[in-house]
């Protein structure tokens, strides 16, 4: 698409998309400074020779600012564009830092740090901010043209829009859970209680379900209007596109390929997933927070949720949708999409590691001349280390966090054997995704735990 | 004369249509959701706080809707459309080109992409809100088949326009099913399954081919995931909804603090 015009005619495509998406943004900030000011929940945050700065003035002025940026980026003029483009040496950095360690790992910091200052950050004027702040850097990423090609692709805007639902949601429901524990310290009751009055479905439901549908419709009409339905070339079984990407909702378990055989990411880890999920009610005793928003009250189960949740099925869908590119390699945010990009692929096995890197010995084989019964332990020798290891991954450590760590310990004792060797062992296999990438992108380059190509049963 | 409202509401037909008078107070606000078939889904009250926006995200509500309006968009796509190799891309190109009202296909790909993200909001709301917990543990489970035909829903309908990004979406999507344990032919343990040395498990017996209809993805192919699309999984999500509403109500409606 914007791939294949010059520059000039790229930024007149998308300046009437820019421009009133600035036009946009100023709108929300004017009405939310109008609505601080009206309602007199301004606050001052300092004052000029006696003339009161508040926070509705700090928004109008955003709002001004918005307006006069849009313009500009109506113009769809180069030189004036270059004013609210990403400067290229900060693209070209952030193409050289962002790498799936960095993308990961920066996933997992900014979860914790967002979790512990969880107070701070569902402060309405914060989260706000932090809104602007996102899209303002949207706004300002989309004078990039691989930026644009990749986030304005028809079937990948639905993605973009859950980035932005997600972030609404989780604000809100966490605003909820910070407000409930605070008032659970005090001793009262959850806010949902205080609403414990009955009302008549009709009116008050019934139409709140009416607008909602009218909502709804009138948003799908809006998209159906604005962005039409992709449809390319008609179909070639003898043309392989490249990247081949299975819908955007299953490149969670495409990225998962990467790290492990297909009967695992495909097959196994689905299957577990959907078990694992539907085991939730009957691993979660805790009897708190059962119908009111809450996290002090069942942080376990929030954190192991959340992790799965978050860091291992939406950021992979949105490393898979935007981050990579041809042959799978991954790309920075404003990198061309190069075909020809190589990476040096020198995957280990944990088993040569162990037989030729630490004994300096061949791998254990078989010789043709060997029994059915010899042939067969000689292949159990050979993968040993990465068998000992799982084994133990899986058997070991459940008894060990029972052993030192209370928590576990009183987990075991409510949850009884099974139930608590099914939670821990579904935890770990979850865990084991992470640990792997890590040890792939470790200088180890580990590439399978146990590896059996003759049964292509690798691990 | 009476206001032309009042005229029509006074009717016979109106009236045999609606077995109430227009709800306006508190007796017929009652009878109304008690005697309108589609209505009486819904409890005659409820907790303000199970309705609250702000608690249910009315994600179920929404995710409910959205599923009626793809039956609905789809229905009408389907006159338009023929699973066949000759047909399938041509019908969707004429629909963009010719066919008059031409943002249904536009409404009816939004909307399911709008699905499977407002399914996964709705779960994300029932955990955060601990929902599952007794005595809603099996709605939850429920739940979860309907993610998962969600899913499955939008997987098939994504071969159906028949062009580059749809077989190619779906081959790599259904590769992984060669790989399944000991049933596909490229899984580990398939070899086990022969017999004289004759393997039972081939690219033309295994998983896949069980999906797919065929080695590849093909006309079979499209024909599979044509009535799967339109037909089988439409009736197992209708159903499992069914259930799940039902459960909704007998499970002591919206939860809430006890
Ligand atoms: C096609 C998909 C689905 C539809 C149309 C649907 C619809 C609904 C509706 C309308 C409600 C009433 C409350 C609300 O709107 O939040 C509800 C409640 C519920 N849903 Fe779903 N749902 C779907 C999928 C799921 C999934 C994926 C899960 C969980 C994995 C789930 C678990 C539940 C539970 C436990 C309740 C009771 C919640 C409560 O009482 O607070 N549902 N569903």
């Amino acid at each position: 698409m914007h791939g294949h015009v010059d520059y000039a005619t790229f930024l007149h495509q998308i300046s009437g998309f820019l421009g009133s998406y600035y036009l946009i943004l100023a709108l929300m900030n004017a009405i939310l400074a109008f609505y601080l000011w009206n309602s007199g929940k301004a606050t001052t945050l300092f004052r000029v020779a006696g003339f009161p700065f508040t926070t509705a003035t700090l928004w109008l002025l955003v709002a001004v600012a918005f307006t006069i940026i849009s313009p500009l980026a109506m113009s769809g003029d180069a030189r004036w564009v270059v004013f609210i483009s990403i400067p290229q040496p900060l693209r070209d950095f952030s193409n050289w830092l962002l790498g799936p360690v960095v993308y990961s790992v920066g996933g997992l910091v900014l979860f914790v740090v967002l979790f512990l200052g969880r107070k701070f950050f569902v402060k309405p004027m914060v989260a706000w901010t932090i809104l602007i702040l996102a899209m303002l850097f949207m706004g300002l990423a989309m004078t990039d043209p691989n930026f644009a090609e990749i986030v304005t692709k028809p079937d990948n805007v639905p993605i973009v829009g859950l980035i932005f639902l997600l972030g609404f949601f989780t604000w809100l429901a966490t605003a909820k859970a910070v407000e409930n524990d605070e008032r659970a310290r005090q001793g009262l009751p959850p806010t949902e209680k205080l609403d414990d009055e009955k009302v008549l479905v009709w009116p008050d439901l019934v139409y709140t379900e009416l607008i909602c549908m009218v909502a709804v419709t009138a948003l799908l009409l809006f998209w159906g209007l604005m962005l039409q339905a992709p449809l390319e070339e008609p179909a070639s079984s003898v043309k392989t596109p490249n990247p081949s990407k299975a819908p955007w909702y299953f490149l969670g378990l495409q990225e998962m390929l990467v790290y492990y055989d297909p009967w695992m990411a495909g097959v196994v880890l689905p299957s577990m997933v959907v078990f694992g999920l539907m085991a939730i009610p009957y691993l979660d005793f805790n009897k708190q927070g059962n119908g009111y928003y809450t996290i002090e009250q069942r942080k376990f189960a929030y954190i192991m949720f959340q992790f799965g949740f978050f860091l291992l099925w939406i950021m992979l869908i949105i490393m898979g949708t935007f981050l990579r590119g041809p042959n799978w390699n991954f790309f920075g945010l404003f990198e061309t999409w190069d075909p020809h990009k190589v990476e040096a692929l020198n995957n280990v096995n944990l088993s040569e590691y162990f037989w030729v890197k630490m004994l300096n010995m061949p791998l254990p084989r078989p010789s043709p001349t060997d029994g059915a019964l010899r042939s067969f332990f000689t292949y159990i020798l050979r993968e040993l280390p990465g068998i000992v290891l799982l084994v133990g991954y899986f058997t070991v450590i459940p008894p060990a966090l029972v052993l030192f760590s209370k928590f576990f310990r009183e987990l075991f004792l409510k949850m009884g054997f099974v139930r608590y060797m099914v939670l821990n062992n579904l935890l770990l296999m979850m865990m084991l995704l992470p640990l792997k990438m890590v040890l792939r992108w470790s200088p180890l380059n580990l590439k399978y735990f146990i590896a059996y190509p003759e049964f292509l049963l690798n691990f | 004369m009476p206001p032309i409202g009042e005229m029509i509401r006074e009717s016979q037909i109106w009236k045999s249509i609606f077995r109430h008078p227009m709800p306006t107070d508190r007796r017929n606000r009652i009878v109304v959701m008690l005697t309108n078939f589609f209505l009486h889904l819904h409890p005659v009250s409820i907790k303000k706080q199970g309705i609250a926006l702000s608690y249910t995200w009315c994600m179920g509500g929404v995710t409910f809707f959205l599923f009626l309006v793809e039956t609905v968009t789809g229905v009408l796509l389907m006159f338009y459309y023929r699973p066949t190799l000759e047909w399938a891309y041509n019908d969707i190109l004429a629909l963009r080109d010719v066919t008059s009202l031409g943002i249904l296909r536009e409404i009816h790909r939004w909307g399911a992409h709008a699905m499977v993200i407002t399914v996964w909001l709705h779960m994300y709301r029932v955990f955060l809100t601990g929902s599952y917990k007794p005595p809603r543990e099996f709605n939850w489970v429920i739940g979860v088949i309907l993610l998962l035909l969600t899913l499955l829903l939008s997987f098939t309908g994504y071969l159906l326009p028949w062009d580059q990004l749809a077989i190619w979406a779906i081959t790599v999507g259904s590769n992984m099913a060669r790989a399944t344990p000991v049933l596909g032919y490229e899984g580990p343990g398939a070899p086990l399954l022969s017999v004289d040395g004759l393997d039972m498990i081939t690219s033309a017996s295994d998983a896949r081919f069980g999906l797919l209809g065929a080695r590849f993805v093909g006309e079979e192919t499209l024909n599979r995931f044509y009535v799967l699309h339109c037909v089988a999984i439409p009736l197992g999500v209708s159903l499992l909804l069914a259930i799940h509403f039902w459960r909704v109500r007998k499970d002591g409606g919206i939860s809430g603090p006890l």
